[in-house]
């Protein structure tokens, strides 16, 4: 018998999952470095930042698969199997759109128009504002199991989670900003490229989009 | 009783080795806890382990000696055939002990307590008659498998939410864990002490009023916790600790109670589990010195208590450290405030279910304890799996045992008669 009561206690998610995420945000926080040499239309700088943009993406990757394993079915959790795996794919694809960005800019050696870089760069720094934030509020998991998912411990948490919406409003109106500046130019420009940086500003609207979905998926645990 | 020696010293024996089995695989449940969450050494867990068993199985060991050496049986059917009991205790001490070698060499979760109660059951109906067999009794212990899980998961889960209430979902945990934490530590000292003076000291002639008891217990229960509380006093904050996980501190408090916890559960253990062995020994060991009655009146020797309680000790000593090592290096993910919530639990339940003279298995016990913890969502995962086979597991083992019994009966009656 031994052993058996301490085969009971399966593997922590939670640390994990944090690991996961700080992979994630590493990547994301590359966009930064990598818009910077957008804008000084630095293609080599790019093609380096895009290689560690992917091989952060890939080790997210492996990170992911080994948590899944780590979670059959038939593990008693204090949240959700399904939350918890909706939370890690949420985190996931915060690392899959940054590497999408890096790549289509650099395939197609993207620049920025000289009048929308400081904006741009702005909006870039909010997404990835974002992303720490939700970095932030998964970091606070194992003080929630701590406290059993009560009390203080989940005011600070929803608190946290309250920011991060509204970095990701910010987000918004900035995405707003800079499409005006573009509609404002476009017919000077190329309109392939222009449609480009249109996709990308989606894009990296959808960057604080994804990290505001971390947010409130904790939210939802919380709540079991 | 021609054979009479024979039967004592095999009486030993089978007895010895299954004590020495229970201690080197048992053990670890009481101990594992602490050395994982670095609370004690490997070496002071021997030590306290030893101690604590040691005293659990004199002390308190007394009551389900009784039930397991008599209780379980009808002595006045086996009054003109004293040497079947003797064949049948022997019978159920070799069954049970190579049934769970047998099931540790497989890893497969089985109790000591059901192999034992398996095994008598098994021996008495089907080599002597169904009537033999104090059906009411058996029926009352296997309900008690039922409840003692169940129980001690609502204790648990009780004293975690309790623990959450006064400590840790407070604005200043670490000061609420030194100023609440000694009190949990009288608690543990109060009810074990309690408990064991009520039930289980009569064997070694102590005879004491219900005054005298809570007095007594209020007494150990605050000598215990003065003591812990100078080794609280000495714990500093530690900012460093609680860069990450800002809960580290606090823990590092209840590290003192999960220490006095562990303390308790080898206790509880030893009161238990040191039946299992020395019950049947105790049956045999009557009957020979009372020259083939089945008595139901004799005193129970403290020799034997001693020697099962010595068996499990030197189970510990030469195995059991091991089992510790391991288990102490495996689990992280227990903390001491969960630690000492399902241990503490698992504990009472089981010393009152020894006061009561309740053969019930310790681990299932810890188990039910565990998920009760578990319910409150304070342990990140449980393997749902490995708990439906570790309970489980009681449903084959009672068949198991009782077959090997009934084999080994009809061999030792073949043998002597």
């Amino acid at each position: 018998m031994s052993d058996h009561i301490f085969r009971m206690f399966g593997a922590s998610p939670i640390s994990p999952l944090q690991q996961h995420m700080s992979k994630a945000l590493a990547c994301v926080a590359e966009l930064i470095p990598f818009f910077d040499a957008v804008v000084n239309h630095d293609l080599e700088a790019m093609a380096t930042i895009q290689k560690r943009i992917a091989t952060l993406e890939n080790e997210a990757d492996v990170l992911k698969k080994e948590l899944r394993l780590h979670l059959p079915k038939g593990m008693f959790l204090p949240v959700s199997r399904r939350d918890l795996l909706d939370v890690l794919t949420i985190q996931d694809s915060l690392a899959n759109q940054t590497k999408d960005i890096a790549g289509l800019m650099l395939g197609r050696k993207m620049s920025l128009p000289e009048s929308m870089a400081e904006k741009f760069i702005a909006y870039v720094h909010c997404s990835v504002d974002a992303a720490e934030q939700a970095q932030k509020a998964i970091n606070e998991f194992d003080e929630l199991l701590e406290t059993g998912f009560r009390g203080n411990e989940v005011r600070l948490v929803k608190k946290l989670i309250k920011t991060l919406n509204k970095i990701e409003d910010d987000s918004d109106s900035m995405q707003v900003v800079v499409r005006n500046q573009l509609f404002q130019i476009e017919k000077d420009l190329p309109p392939v490229e222009v449609m480009f940086i249109y996709k990308i500003i989606e894009k990296v609207g959808e960057v604080a989009d994804t990290a505001q979905r971390v947010g409130s998926r904790l939210q939802l645990m919380l709540a079991k | 009783m021609d054979y009479g020696t024979t039967f004592i010293v095999l009486a030993c024996v089978f007895g010895f080795f299954m004590a020495w089995g229970i201690g080197a695989n048992d053990v670890a449940n009481a101990m594992g806890t602490s050395v994982g969450s670095r609370a004690i050494t490997i070496k002071q867990a021997i030590i306290i382990a030893t101690i604590f068993e040691l005293s659990g199985a004199i002390l308190a060991g007394g009551q389900v000696t009784k039930t397991i050496r008599k209780g379980m049986l009808d002595p006045s059917l086996l009054a003109n055939t004293p040497e079947l009991l003797v064949y049948g205790m022997l019978a159920s001490l070799l069954a049970a002990g190579i049934w769970l070698m047998i099931a540790s060499r497989f890893g497969w979760p089985v109790s000591t307590t059901h192999s034992i109660v398996g095994a008598i059951v098994g021996f008495a109906a089907v080599g002597i008659g169904m009537d033999a067999v104090n059906w009411g009794k058996v029926g009352t212990i296997v309900m008690s498998w039922v409840i003692s899980p169940v129980t001690a998961g609502i204790i648990a889960y009780a004293l975690f939410m309790s623990v959450q209430k006064l400590i840790i979902n407070t604005n200043d945990p670490f000061r609420n864990a030194k100023r609440y934490v000694p009190m949990y530590i009288f608690l543990v000292g109060f009810i074990v002490s309690l408990v064991t003076m009520f039930k289980g000291l009569k064997h070694i002639g102590l005879e004491m009023t219900t005054f005298e008891c809570y007095s007594l217990a209020v007494i150990i229960g605050l000598i215990i916790m003065v003591i812990s509380n100078i080794f609280i006093r000495r714990i500093q904050i530690d900012p460093e600790a609680d860069r990450d996980f800002h809960f580290a501190n606090v823990e590092r408090v209840f590290a003192v109670l999960m220490m006095v916890t562990a303390c308790a559960m080898a206790f509880a253990h030893g009161s238990n589990d040191v039946a299992n062995a020395v019950g049947p020994i105790a049956a045999i060991v009557g009957i020979v010195q009372s020259g083939g009655v089945v008595a139901t009146k004799t005193a129970l020797p403290i020799w034997i208590l001693i020697l099962g309680g010595i068996g499990i000790v030197i189970g510990l000593i030469t195995y059991g450290h091991k089992v510790i090592a391991t288990v102490g290096t495996s689990i992280t993910e227990l903390t001491p405030s969960r630690g000492f919530a399902a241990t503490l639990a698992a504990a009472t339940t089981v010393v009152f279910a020894s006061g009561t003279g309740l053969p019930i298995s310790t681990t299932h016990t810890l188990v039910g304890a565990v998920l009760g913890v578990g319910l409150a969502r304070g342990i990140a995962a449980l393997n749902m799996r490995v708990i439906r086979t570790i309970f489980m597991s009681w449903v084959v083992t009672l068949p198991a045992g009782a077959f090997l019994a009934i084999i080994f009966f009809f061999m030792l009656k073949g043998i002597f008669s």
